[in-house]
């Protein structure tokens, strides 16, 4: 690996599960080149410094969302930040914030998966389509409705944004709550009521208090903020509705 | 569980003083608190409609502390406190709301917010013109 003439001292989060109590920073002395991102500076540490720092990561080009972590205390991709942005001052890197620490930036996200799993991540149709019909048929118009919340790519970077989340994990949280958003926008389904039994709910869409943090953080501008606090309102005609037509609005 | 989960021990860093961690929270705070003194004037208008239906003196009494320095200085305060809520308000409004079009193209959330600010302005100007207006 070629070394920069420059050098920046980055302090990272360490967590070793079997000798650590608690976590700690860790200072490491990192030389680089301007196009070097903060992922490549711990890939650095790990290959030339000590093999011992554990991280996730994949794609370096920010779409496989597992890079994620607290750069300089900001919720941030390894692979979308950049060293020299950061130098000469020194660089803190910790894992997420309000997930358990498995070791080093590595998190524990069973959490994110088992809800994940729960909203339905998938297309319910009301009559699904034989090859022989065809695909199912939807305007520019439609697809606007949803594609802005398509575009997450499971980070996490807004749960480590969302105090709510932070405080009490039964949250939905961020970044599934748009998801489930971006089905039940999607004309060509039909599973909102279904994943609406978990959005009305107090984990749902009203466990958030628009703080509005995740919609900064976000990498993809997926505005979980803005899918979220618009289903406050058709959460709130269903309770309404449910008084005069039992089985509520969105059956 | 296996010899590999035995080594398992996930550390879950304590949520205490989330809000000085960053500005960002600090700003979603301050926009929180400002409520409490909304409702705290919203009881003083309370109270004025109370003394109203007990006659013309009583009302005139908590006109005449309304007069008062302290409750000038109060006034001043919530005015200020009233206008960072109105515009942090306004700066929530377009995350509430679907997204709205305009010929065509997905209107900006920062427009939405300037024309709930701009409509907030007018309306409150309306409202100083008319009253001055009345008394005069």
């Amino acid at each position: 690996m070629t070394n920069g003439n420059k050098i920046i001292e980055m302090e990272v989060l360490r967590y070793r599960p079997e000798l650590d109590q608690e976590p700690f920073y860790q200072s490491y002395e990192v030389p680089f080149l301007d196009d070097w991102s903060v992922l490549q500076g711990l890939q650095y540490i790990k290959d030339d410094l000590d093999g011992t720092l554990s991280f996730r990561w994949s794609c370096r080009m920010a779409i496989c969302g597992s890079c994620g972590m607290m750069i300089n205390g900001v919720p941030g991709l390894g692979c979308q930040n950049f060293l020299r942005n950061y130098h000469p001052g020194k660089l803190r890197v910790a894992a997420l914030e309000h997930f358990p620490i498995e070791r080093d930036l590595v998190v524990v996200v069973d959490d994110f998966m088992n809800k994940l799993a729960q909203i339905k991540p998938y297309l319910i149709p009301k009559q699904v389509r034989g090859l022989d019909q065809g695909e199912y048929l939807q305007t520019p118009q439609q697809l606007e409705q949803y594609r802005q919340f398509s575009t997450c790519i499971n980070c996490m970077l807004c749960y480590a944004a969302c105090p709510q989340y932070g405080m009490n994990a039964d949250f939905t949280g961020p970044g599934i709550l748009a998801l489930m958003h971006r089905y039940n926008a999607d004309s060509r389904d039909d599973g909102r009521a279904q994943r609406m039994e978990l959005g009305h709910a107090d984990a749902g869409v009203w466990g958030c208090t628009a703080v509005g943090y995740c919609s900064e953080v976000c990498p993809k501008d997926v505005d979980p903020a803005h899918a979220i606090n618009q289903n406050k309102m058709g959460s709130a005609i269903d309770y309404f509705l449910r008084f005069v037509k039992p089985r509520g609005a969105s059956q | 569980m296996s010899a590999q989960t035995d080594k398992r021990h996930p550390y879950l860093r304590p949520i205490r003083g989330w809000w000085k961690r960053d500005r960002y929270y600090i700003r979603y705070l301050a926009m929180e608190a400002t409520s409490i003194l909304i409702a705290l004037y919203a009881l003083i208008l309370l109270f004025g409609l109370l003394r109203l239906g007990q006659g013309e003196a009583a009302f005139n009494g908590w006109l005449e502390t309304l007069r008062s320095p302290p409750s000038v200085a109060l006034h001043s305060l919530l005015l200020l406190v009233f206008a960072y809520h109105s515009y942090s308000w306004f700066k929530v409004m377009p995350k509430t709301l679907p997204a709205i079009y305009w010929r065509g193209a997905k209107l900006p959330q920062p427009v939405i917010t300037r024309i709930g600010v701009s409509a907030a302005v007018i309306v409150n100007l309306l409202v100083i013109i008319l009253f001055t207006g009345l008394q005069s």
